[in-house]
């Protein structure tokens, strides 16, 4: 099971904590000119990373805030937690299947 | 290859069963194939054998990582039914329960196919509403399906608890529906699919695509380059890293799916049952162990194992259903990748790149489906234009809308 650190309550279980998906897709603004081929891009496909992975969480049974971690889908090791709007670190892990970290 | 029979075992025993035929070979890999299937799970080995069986392919060589069925063919509760929702679904799953039907005799191997029924239980008015609807679409699609009282479900379960917390409202009983061994399956289409001449190539990675003018031309693997005139990409879980490979994206992401086994004990549990709403899905192994299939994480993971939270939230459900299981020691615990689609239907497409096939995003519910999948795989491969079942499924349908949603049928239901 994972530690999560919630950037304002602290490492906490991670059954405090429910994860939404990778971070940083931005909706697009210009939704009145996009193909269909488009909004299914931005709607359903996913990097679905084997390494380094941005992601969006949420501290539903804490402060309720959401927050972003990195984290290496092919070893679990967490990076570290940033807040919303920050920008996100850059990690010089390789992000090979081969990274234990 | 030598067929197995009564008589085979007969003479084997008494050579105290030390001259069994191998199953298959290990070839070298040729230079250049005119299918490369990568990935030697059970839909990977059945497309194999489909191509040379049924569309005269046989310069064909299945390229895996690992061994064969070491992914999530291995790693499956092995439930196999065909109640789905939607007509399409309806199309592919009971193309492969027609398949199962008759496989053991088809392959000459004994897969352990056993229709004992399974049950879906609904614990509350909802459940009720979905497998009324359900039951119905079913029914019109001539697939066979049941609603059972709480009393006829306590008929076939005598020891589950339908007063728990979440009382036990109904069932859906598809008969057709039950269990096989899924290391058979795999085994059994790897030597049928040899004994029609297709190359297992096992400890070999795929670890790139050679394409030129956007047409594949063969797999860069850890035992060098391959030549391939198609190539068919059944990876499951890993399908997003071989999508990079060739340089587009999935509507899929991966997540870790875990099941436990207990201790055997003697039979007592002899359909299969699944609760969809408080997650426990339960049947009895021929070697006497329960087998409960767990939920999957809500992160993306490819590290083939789950959080502990998981266990905890299946075995919960299961005590409170099946009360006298609460003392019972759970022997083995794992994990695997699953590929899951927002729609929770599989990808059997075309893709960006020629000659290019992959299937996938079978998510937590694919084994069931590996005879047909397999099936309409290499007839979709052969041809270049996809077989009419597996048409709906292509990876288009996420930017045309026409997405096949199986969520409450399939949602993490296997
Ligand atoms: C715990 C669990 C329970 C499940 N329960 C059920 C169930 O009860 N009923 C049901 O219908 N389904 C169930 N499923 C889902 C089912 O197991 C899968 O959908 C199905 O087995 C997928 O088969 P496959 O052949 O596509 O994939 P796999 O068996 O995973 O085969 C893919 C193969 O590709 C190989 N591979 C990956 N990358 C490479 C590479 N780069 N080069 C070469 N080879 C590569 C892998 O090593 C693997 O052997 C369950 C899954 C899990 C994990
Ligand atoms: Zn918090």
């Amino acid at each position: 099971m994972l530690v999560i650190e919630c950037p304002w309550c602290g490492k906490r279980d991670q059954t405090e904590f429910s994860c939404h998906g990778e971070a940083h897709i931005a909706r697009p603004l210009n939704t009145e000119e996009l193909s269909e081929e488009e909004w299914g891009n931005y709607v359903f496909f996913r990097s679905n990373t084997k390494g380094v992975h941005y992601e969006r969480w949420v501290h539903d049974h804490g402060c309720r805030r959401w927050f972003n971690v990195a984290r290496n889908t092919h070893s679990d090791h967490i990076y570290g937690s940033y807040k919303p709007g920050e920008a996100a670190p850059t990690i010089d892990a390789p992000d090979t299947p081969e990274a234990k970290s | 290859m030598n067929r197995y029979s009564i008589f085979s075992l007969i003479r084997n025993s008494v050579n105290y069963h030390q001259d069994w035929q191998r199953a298959w070979r290990s070839p070298e890999p040729k230079k250049e194939y005119d299918v490369v299937i990568v990935g030697g799970g059970g839909h990977g080995l059945a497309t194999a054998y489909y191509l040379a069986k049924e569309c005269g392919i046989t310069n064909v060589a299945v390229i895996e990582k690992g061994w064969i069925g070491g992914g999530n063919t291995g790693r499956n509760t092995t439930i196999v039914r065909s109640n789905y929702l939607w007509d399409e679904s309806a199309g592919i799953y009971e193309h492969a329960m027609k398949l199962w039907e008759n496989l053991s005799t088809d392959l000459n191997y004994n897969v352990m196919f056993s229709q004992r029924g399974l049950l879906h239980l609904a614990h509350s008015v909802h459940d009720m509403q979905e497998i009324g609807r359900r039951g119905n679409a079913i029914h019109l699609n001539g697939i066979d399906s049941e609603f059972l009282s709480p009393a006829q479900v306590k008929e076939m379960v005598p020891f589950i608890n339908i007063n728990c917390r979440y009382p036990v409202m109904g069932a859906l009983l598809q008969k057709r529906g039950g269990t096989a061994r899924h290391d058979a399956v795999a085994w059994g289409y790897a030597r049928a699919a040899d004994a029609l001449g297709v190359d297992i190539i096992q400890n070999c990675e795929v670890t790139g695509f050679r394409m030129e003018n956007n047409v594949v031309k063969g797999v860069e693997t850890s035992r060098g380059f391959i030549g391939a005139k198609k190539v068919g990409c059944v990876v499951a879980g890993n399908c997003s890293v071989l999508a990079e490979m060739a340089g587009f994206r999935l509507p899929i992401e991966s997540f870790p799916l875990q099941a436990l086994v207990s201790e055997p004990i003697k039979p007592i549990l002899d359909c299969v049952v699944m609760s969809g709403s408080i997650h426990a899905y339960i049947s009895q192994s021929d070697k006497g162990e329960l087998v409960i299939g767990a939920g999957s994480d809500t992160y993306n993971s490819y590290s083939q194992r789950g959080g502990f939270n998981v266990i905890e939230e299946t075995v919960g459900p299961v005590v409170e259903l099946y009360p006298i299981f609460s003392r019972m020691k759970m022997l083995r615990q794992w994990g695997g990748i699953v590929d899951v689609t927002v729609d929770r239907s599989p990808l059997i497409s075309k893709t960006p790149v020629d000659n290019l096939f992959f299937n996938c995003g079978w998510g937590t519910g694919g084994f069931k489906a590996t005879p047909g999948s397999g099936n309409v795989f290499a007839h979709s491969i052969a041809r270049g234009e996809m077989h009419p079942i597996a048409e709906p499924f292509s990876i288009n349908r996420f930017n045309s809308g026409a997405l096949i949603d199986e969520g409450a049928a399939a949602a993490v239901a296997h």
